[in-house]
Parts: C-alpha cells; sequence; structure tokens
C-alpha cells in the first residue's frame, strides 16, 4: 500500500514536472536564459563546465530547478522572485527541455580517441 | 676600478660602437623571409633624417674636445657576459634599455649573440612571463635584463606570478648608482638608490655588486638561489659604470664555480613516519600541486602512487602526473578526499582548500570535507622559505605531519622505506584497492566524454569540441600544451592522454593575466631546439594584455600554434558582476553585466592583429565544422617553424 502511494505521488510530480515544462514557452526562455545571464556559467546550451552544472538536455523537474535556483548551493548567486519570477524560470525549464540531446559519446569519434 | 678621466664621455662613445654592433647582431637573429618582409617596409614608410637632424646627430657637443674622448677596449660588461655564459644561459629575454645597453653590446660583440641569445620582447613583463614559461619547460631560468626603475616595474606582475609559481627567474635590472655618473634628465629618472626594491616582496633574493668581484659571485650565489628549492626568481642589479667602465688592469678574471645544486629533502625520522602511515591506511590520498619539479618528479609520483595504492588528485600546477593512470582520481576529487582517511600533500599550496568547502553567498563559510579523524601530511619546500606582505601562503590548515622539504627530493627514500614496510597481507589491500580505483578511474573518464558531448555542435564553439579538435590533431606529434586551460573548463586536462612532462606547464602563479601569452611563447622557445610542437589555447582578454608578443613570435620564428579561446570578454568577471548583483537582490541583465567586462563593439580581428605582426592567422571560426582543417593548416605551419594563430569564437567556459 505505502509502496502504491510512493508510486503514485512519484507519477503526479513527473506529470506536474511534465506539465510545467510544456507550460513554458520555450522561445522566449532562450532569450530569458541569455538576458538574465544563465548561459555565463552553463553555457549558451546549458552544458555547463568549469563554471556551473549542466542543465540541458534532460533537465531537472522545473519545480526543482525553481527551488534551487530561489535557494542554490555553492557559488551559485540566488535568483529571488525580485529578481526572476517563476513564470520566467518556467519558460527557461521550456528551454532546457527542448534541448536535442547529442549522440551518445561513445558514436563520437573525436571523444575515443 | 679603473676609471677613465671622463667616464660619462668613455660612455657615450661606447654607445655609438653599440648602435652599430646592435644593428648588425639584430639583422642577424631576424629570419630572412622576415627580415627582407620588413626591409620592404621601411623602404616605403621610413623618411630619411633631413639635413638639421643629421647635423643635431653628428655634431660634438661644443663643450667638448675631441681629445676627450675615450676608448673603452675591455669593459666591464664583457666578464658580466662571460659570468652568464657559465651559467649557461641560453637566452636573454628583454627590451631594451640604456641603464643595461652595456650588457645588451657586450652579449652581441664580445658574447657573439649566442649563449645568450637576444630576444626581442615589447614589454619587460612579456619578457619576465616568457622566462617563467622558459623555465618550466627546461628547468632553467632564462636571463631577463629590464631597464632601471620603468622596465622592473613593468616586470613585476610576472615576477610575482613566478615567484607564486616557484619559478627560477633570473633578473639583471641596469641601475647608475652613482649619481654624479648620471647623464641628464632622463638617467635620473631611470635610476634608483635600491633598484630591487619595488620587487623585493616577491623575489627569493637580491643584491646591488659594487665590483666586477662582487658582480661575479653575486651572479653565480643568485643563480644557485634561484635553482634550490623552492625555486624562485632573484635579482641582480647591473651597475651602469661597472658595466660600461674598463676593466682594471689587474682584474682577475676568475668566474666563481657553480656548484651541482641539489634540493633538500625530509628527515628520516619523519619519512619513516609518513610511511608507516601510508602502508597502515585503507583510503590513502596524494595530493600534489607542484610536485614534479623535474621530469624525474612525474615518474617518482607514479612509483609512489602504484606501491601504495593511493588515489591521486592532481591540482596541475606543474605536470605531475599521468592523466589517463589509474590512480588518477582528479575527476572525483571530492569523493576521493572525503573518503580518505589519511591525506598527504606534495607541494600543495593551499591545504586548506583541499579539505574545505567554501560556502556563503557574503561571507566566507568553510566546511570541512573530510571524515573525523583523518590524518594530514604535507611535504613542501614553500614551508622553508615564507615572506610576510603577500598572502600566497593561503589559509592555515591543522595538518599532522609536516615535513618542510622539496616533495621531489623525498619521494625516492618514502618509496623505499614503504617497500621495506609492505606484508604480504598490505599488498592484497593494496592491489584490491588499486582495482577499484582503475575501476572508478575509468568511469569518471567516460562521464567527462559525456559531459564533452553536450552542446557538440553548438556555435559559438563549445570549449570542450574545441579541445576534442585539437586533440584529434596533435595525439600523434611530440605535443607540449604551453597554456593553462583552466579558462576553457580544463578540457584539454580530462580528455587529453599527458604523460610527458613538458606536455604541460601549469599555470600563472600569482593568477596575474597577461602571462598566458608570453609564458607559451617562453615555452616555445624551451621548445624548439627538442622539436615539439607547442599549442596554446589563448584567452582573448590575456592576449589584450601582451599581443606584442605575437611580433616576438614572427621575427624569431617560434614554432607555436596559438588557438583563440575568444569569448569577446574578461568573462571571469561578467560571472563576478552577476554573483554581487544577486547578492544584492537587483539581478542584473546580461546587457548591464557587459558594462566594463565585454571585448567586443567593436570585436577584435585576431586574425588581422596576427597579421600586422607577421603572425600567418585565420579566422574567426565560429562553426566547429570549420576547425580541422583550420588545425590543420596551423600545424602544418607550426612544423614548419614558424608561428601560427587560429581565431575561434567560443562559448563562454
Amino acid at each position: 500500500m505505502i509502496l502504491k502511494v510512493v508510486v503514485l505521488m512519484l507519477g503526479a510530480a513527473l506529470w506536474l514536472a511534465a506539465q510545467s515544462s510544456e507550460a513554458g514557452n520555450a522561445q522566449s526562455g532562450k532569450r530569458q536564459f541569455v538576458k538574465l545571464g544563465c548561459y555565463t556559467c552553463h553555457g549558451y546550451e546549458g552544458q555547463g563546465g568549469g563554471a556551473g552544472a549542466k542543465l540541458a538536455p534532460h533537465p531537472i523537474a522545473a519545480t526543482t530547478l525553481i527551488a534551487y535556483v530561489r535557494h542554490p548551493a555553492g557559488s551559485m548567486p540566488p535568483f529571488t522572485k525580485k529578481v526572476v519570477s517563476d513564470e520566467v524560470l518556467t519558460d527557461i525549464h521550456a528551454y532546457l527541455a527542448s534541448v536535442p540531446a547529442p549522440p551518445p559519446a561513445k558514436d563520437i569519434p573525436l571523444l575515443n580517441q | 676600478m679603473a676609471k677613465p678621466k671622463t667616464p660619462s664621455l668613455a660612455r657615450r662613445g661606447f654607445l655609438k660602437g653599440a648602435a652599430v654592433g646592435a644593428a648588425a647582431g639584430a639583422a642577424a637573429l631576424v629570419a630572412p623571409a622576415a627580415a627582407e618582409a620588413q626591409e620592404a617596409t621601411q623602404r616605403t614608410t621610413a623618411l630619411p633624417p633631413t639635413a638639421a637632424q643629421r647635423a643635431v646627430e653628428n655634431a660634438t657637443p661644443a663643450s667638448v674636445s675631441v681629445e676627450d674622448l675615450q676608448i673603452v677596449e675591455r669593459p666591464g660588461a664583457d666578464y658580466m657576459v662571460d659570468v652568464f655564459k657559465s651559467l649557461g644561459f641560453e637566452y636573454l629575454f628583454a627590451t631594451p634599455g640604456s641603464s643595461f645597453r652595456g650588457i645588451h653590446e657586450s652579449v652581441i660583440n664580445h658574447g657573439g649573440n649566442v649563449n645568450p641569445e637576444f630576444i626581442t620582447f615589447t614589454h619587460e613583463e612579456c619578457s619576465a612571463a616568457a622566462a617563467n614559461g622558459y623555465a618550466k619547460i627546461e628547468g632553467k631560468p632564462a636571463l631577463v635584463c629590464a631597464h632601471g626603475t620603468v622596465g622592473i616595474q613593468h616586470a613585476a606582475m610576472a615576477i610575482y606570478n613566478a615567484y607564486c609559481d616557484q619559478a627560477p627567474l633570473y633578473v639583471v635590472a641596469g641601475n647608475i648608482s652613482d649619481a654624479a655618473e648620471r647623464r641628464g634628465r632622463v638617467e635620473w629618472l631611470h635610476a634608483a638608490q635600491d633598484v630591487a626594491a619595488t620587487v623585493r616582496d616577491y623575489t627569493k633574493w637580491d643584491d646591488n655588486p659594487a665590483s666586477l668581484t662582487h658582480f661575479g659571485e653575486s651572479a653565480v650565489r643568485a643563480y644557485q638561489i634561484a635553482m634550490t628549492a623552492p625555486m624562485m626568481p632573484v635579482v641582480l642589479a647591473a651597475d651602469g659604470v661597472l658595466q660600461e667602465g674598463e676593466v682594471p688592469k689587474d682584474f682577475n678574471w676568475r668566474i666563481p664555480k657553480l656548484p651541482k645544486i641539489s634540493a633538500p629533502a625530509g628527515d628520516s625520522e619523519a619519512v619513516a613516519e609518513l610511511a608507516q602511515m601510508l602502508v597502515a591506511a585503507e583510503n590513502p590520498v596524494f595530493v600534489t600541486s607542484r610536485s614534479a619539479r623535474t621530469p624525474a618528479g612525474l615518474k617518482l609520483l607514479v612509483e609512489l602512487a602504484e606501491v601504495t595504492g593511493a588515489a591521486v588528485i592532481d591540482q596541475q600546477r606543474r605536470m605531475n602526473f599521468p592523466s589517463r593512470h589509474p590512480l588518477n582520481q582528479t575527476g572525483r576529487s571530492r569523493g576521493a578526499i572525503s573518503n580518505a582517511d589519511l591525506i598527504v600533500g606534495l607541494e600543495v599550496y593551499d591545504f586548506f582548500g583541499v579539505v574545505h568547502a567554501l560556502g556563503g553567498q557574503v561571507e566566507v563559510v568553510p566546511r570541512s570535507i573530510i571524515k573525523p579523524g583523518t590524518k594530514l601530511v604535507s611535504i613542501s619546500s614553500s614551508d622553508l622559505f615564507y615572506k610576510s606582505n603577500y598572502q600566497n601562503f593561503q589559509r592555515y590548515e591543522d595538518v599532522d605531519l609536516s615535513i618542510p622539504a622539496d616533495a621531489e627530493a623525498t619521494m625516492p627514500a618514502l618509496i623505499e622505506a614503504v617497500k621495506r614496510l609492505l606484508t604480504d597481507d598490505r599488498k592484497r589491500a593494496i592491489q584490491t584497492r588499486t582495482d577499484k580505483l582503475a575501476q572508478t578511474s575509468h568511469q569518471a573518464l567516460e562521464q567527462t566524454r559525456t559531459a564533452a558531448s553536450y552542446a557538440w555542435d553548438a556555435s559559438p564553439v563549445s570549449t570542450a569540441r574545441l579541445s576534442a579538435e585539437l586533440w584529434a590533431q596533435i595525439k600523434n606529434e611530440d605535443w607540449s600544451l604551453v597554456s593553462d586551460p583552466f579558462w576553457v573548463s580544463n578540457w584539454p586536462l580530462r580528455l587529453w592522454d599527458f604523460t610527458k612532462h613538458y606536455q604541460f606547464i601549469g599555470g600563472a602563479g600569482g593568477e596575474g593575466v597577461g602571462y598566458l601569452a608570453p609564458a607559451a611563447l617562453g615555452a616555445a622557445i624551451a621548445n624548439k631546439k627538442h622539436g615539439r610542437l607547442s599549442v596554446s589555447i589563448q584567452s582573448d582578454g590575456d592576449l589584450m594584455m601582451a599581443n606584442g608578443v605575437l611580433w616576438t613570435a614572427a621575427h624569431h620564428r617560434i614554432p607555436l600554434l596559438t588557438v583563440m579561446h575568444n569569448n569577446r570578454a574578461y568573462h571571469q568577471e561578467i560571472m563576478q558582476l552577476q554573483r554581487v548583483a544577486n547578492q544584492h537582490n537587483r539581478g542584473v541583465d546580461v546587457d548591464k553585466c557587459k558594462i566594463g567586462t565585454e571585448i567586443a563593439n567593436p570585436n577584435i580581428d585576431y586574425t588581422m592583429l596576427a597579421k600586422s605582426m607577421g603572425v600567418q592567422a585565420e579566422g574567426p571560426i565560429s562553426d566547429p565544422k570549420d576547425l580541422s582543417a583550420a588545425i590543420r593548416r596551423g600545424i602544418d605551419v607550426v612544423k614548419r617553424g614558424d608561428p601560427y594563430l587560429i581565431d575561434v569564437i567560443t562559448q563562454p567556459r
């Protein structure tokens, strides 16, 4: 019974996360991703690197993303609601979700030498 | 010291000869093709002196009679150059300056412009930074000459970088100590009571010799001090009167002997104690920053790691440990540190930073990341030499055992001590641990490759793609990465297979921007005689501080492939600005973030910049598919002995 509840809750969370992404505007999110300077640490496609974590492809759920942006760990600065709204963050999430996955690394010859 | 009756006139007459000699010497240094081009340019642009100018230049001063003119046929600078030759200097890196013109002339006419050979730089910061790069490849200093006061001031940041980087720099500063010997306004402006004072806070030793005998002894002493671990810059003042005046007839032209220099090793009791700790540990970790002082240091750390089955985390301030060695755990350093029961720092300059994470958005909140009871040991030659003012010694860490000694020199005894203590049981445990670490190392490499695949086809070009494209073209060459890849997320260090000491030189010790381009050139100069392919991934902001090195590379035909990491910004500062704006809960959009930080509008054309200085170049490239062919063309040129620059528009990091 407990397992069923957990599975249902997890499913609901995933559905909500998917809805959030779908609700956002990826094109607007792409502009905001640059305008807010997210790219400066995470790269223009959210690929991550030495200064910031990888965000895309396959971003974390929108709700998790928003929660983290409000209360980040490490050296990432916090983005309060005064600085960026949930709606804009939802658009950004939609953009990140729209970034296509690259081919697997094993299929890129330059990454196997 | 025998002085001419009118020493200032003697120096003037001497200078006239020097100018002729310098011109002849320079012609020999310049590559034939470059010389022809230069001559052609001069033919079309240089104007001949007017009759009035010629009259002024050729006139004998009214107050001086021809009989007063003196010739100095055996100047003190000849002895100085003989001393420099005895020390084995291959090169003299300098922007010319009149306070060391005596040495300059003697290098050419007395020394034949060979060992040392004069390499012309367009800024003293470049001369000194190039010597930093050279030293890290060649394991010994180049001679740097700097003009009195203003030249040494220009060189200061590069000297500080080398001081923090524990690199041996040998700086000679021209000066005219005797006020009565200074000719007019400028020589007063370029003289100092204590010329080395400007940089004394970040040099290991300096002296201001008052005689040639004094100069000889201090010159050899300076070399010995610079080359003794911890290696650091030294400064020697070269007095103008000593340089240009006649050597006394009874002067003993003896050159003091440079001894074979050994490095200080840890004391045997401490080494034995550490060996016991290593054998008993379940999860020992070595953290190295600059432990491979020479190529032998790399091999010793491999042996030490293998005999103990310890994880190695390389902070990569030198080429300390092979990047794909199964025990290399740099790719998962946080996990290895958190799991360790013994951490041994080898020439680690920030041990506090190894075992703490610095949290806090405004105030610094350090959090320990090690398990309670983890033992900490430091072997560092830094503990043998401290100065007070500059804070490069970092925050104090509570280590359990400090061995103030050179790590490389200590490793042979430590390896033997460990071997003596190993039982069959411990050998089996070490083998099990080694196998496990090899697995995690392999997984970390696979994760790195996956991370590199993100934004693979992006434009601007991802720094991972740029690094992978470059690796594909150089991996079968005898290559050397002469730049600091920190600015490109360390992708080369994560993706490439580094095995040899000269394949990497670390970065700027003091993190002073304006180091990378000249240090890369200095390293390329060192690599040239070995026939190595020097490659540099060059940040745009750094190049703009020192772009005269492009001309030096062309003028002296230094083979160096420069691939621009052109993100059109002082990008680190964009991130800093954004962080502060968010701390203040104001936020800042990207256009405002660019105020004071972007290097755009207009965009700099690095291809034209390079070509204007005689370096072949191409770009800008923003489509990653164009990289491969460009790199191939660049390598072809570099293999023919010339520099080449490729401008690549890149992702920020």
